[in-house]
């Protein structure tokens, strides 16, 4: 057994642990640190398995941003458990949640053990019409122009995520703002890193939208980024949520979906099929795309953290 | 010459090994909250120092090596912020005098 394959068991073993551990824990913000950990430890195995794409999303998405949505999460319950510890779940209700986990643990199993062996694949065929489309990452490739259209839908069901977050909304918020107010004094260590953070973290961040044509990033893990540079300004209150109502908000939101709708449905007329791209310009469209998902992703993020407006709007 | 740098990268990655391994033991073995805060943040900043350090002459180029010391620099931030916040919300809830 070599290092490297030492090194993959123990990453694997770790990884379970975790796991075990998030779901075990006791107190809600204690898992989901545990979640955060597993996020990234799953990142890493990700790179083993040389998907940097899914590693670099991982890392973002399911553990960054995920991780701020859910202490959030954990903070709300926190402050409304003295109301709810009555309504613990009976034991048979709980009995019966373990056996339907482990049902549903046990189908998953079958299904992927019960895979032919070599999984089905369309990875040569995507590799070989990789230079009809300019680009260099095969995963870009995939998501932007074979199955551009599961992305743009992706992108639909971010914007559908906001209208059921603010649909929360009680009637006198509506149309005010998220989180708290700027005019609260900003506070020190985390102003801090809100001041020399983001102008590094979004040159990184565009920075990996450019290279994702190319290679390992994209509009989703750069947008992440991006969005996380503003949530760091909010929390340090040097800068506040936007009232919902805001036009520019509203633009910024669906113009990752709308600008990948209008192309596809151009593509009708131009290269005769649905979110086809005219030969020879398949790579600045796809760029033209991904510059506003990354901007509709950087909104949305931060505003789904942000949660339901709590502010009465100005009027 | 090789053979030289490479001697020095083996001694500055086991050194911020060693660490990393008295910073994760300093954090199971100190008694409270902020001498654990104090053994995980020093440690993790030199340790993860010294094995930038060794790794600087094994990379191929010189943007290689500026993202690794970026990277480092960017921990150094995070960590001396995070450490911060953790002290404040410690004394904010009565365990620390």
């Amino acid at each position: 057994m070599s290092i490297l394959q030492a090194l993959d068991i123990g990453l694997a073993v770790l990884v379970l642990a975790v796991a075990a551990w998030t779901i075990f824990a006791r107190e809600a913000f204690a898992a989901v640190v545990a979640f955060v950990a597993y996020g990234l430890l799953l990142s890493l195995v990700w790179v083993r398995l040389f998907a940097v794409d899914v590693a670099l999303t991982e890392a973002a998405i399911g553990s960054g941003v995920t991780g701020v949505l859910l202490i959030g999460a954990a903070g709300r319950l926190r402050q409304a458990k003295k109301s709810a510890a009555s309504e613990q779940p009976s034991k048979p209700l709980r009995v019966w949640a373990f056996v339907l986990c482990v049902l549903v643990t046990l189908a998953l199993a079958v299904v992927v053990l019960s895979l032919p062996d070599p999984a089905p694949t369309l990875a040569p065929e995507a590799a070989q019409n990789l230079a009809g489309t300019g680009l260099g990452n095969p995963i870009t490739g995939v998501l932007l122009a074979f199955r551009s259209f599961d992305t743009m839908l992706e992108k639909v069901v971010l914007v559908l995520a906001v209208v059921g977050v603010w649909s929360l909304a009680s009637d006198r918020y509506w149309g005010g703002a998220p989180g708290t107010s700027r005019s609260a004094e900003p506070e020190g260590t985390r102003a801090l890193l809100a001041q020399l953070l983001p102008p590094l973290g979004i040159l990184i961040g565009v920075h990996i939208v450019w290279v994702g044509a190319d290679e390992p990033g994209g509009a989703f893990q750069g947008g992440a980024i991006l969005a996380a540079m503003w949530m760091i300004t909010m929390m340090a209150r040097l800068t506040e949520m936007p009232p919902i109502s805001s036009v520019w908000l509203r633009l910024a939101l669906i113009s990752g979906p709308a600008v990948f709708v209008a192309i596809g449905v151009a593509g009708i007329a131009m290269a005769g099929g649905f979110f086809a791209y005219p030969a020879g310009f398949a790579k600045p469209l796809i760029l033209f795309i991904e510059g506003f998902m990354t901007l509709s992703i950087a909104v949305t993020l931060p505003i789904l953290v942000g949660g339901p407006p709590q502010r009465l709007p100005r009027r | 010459m090789t053979l030289v740098l490479d001697i020095f990268s083996i001694i500055a990655i086991c050194a911020g090994t060693f660490f990393f391994f008295a910073g994760t033991v300093g954090l199971l073995r100190f008694p409270d909250s902020l001498s654990r805060l104090h053994a995980l943040t020093k440690a993790d900043n030199v340790g993860l120092g010294l094995i930038v350090l060794g790794l600087l002459p094994l990379t191929e180029s010189l943007l290689a090596s500026l993202k690794l010391v970026a990277t480092w620099a960017l921990i150094q931030l995070a960590s001396a912020t995070t450490a911060q916040l953790i002290a404040r919300a410690l004394r904010r809830s009565g365990q620390v005098p």
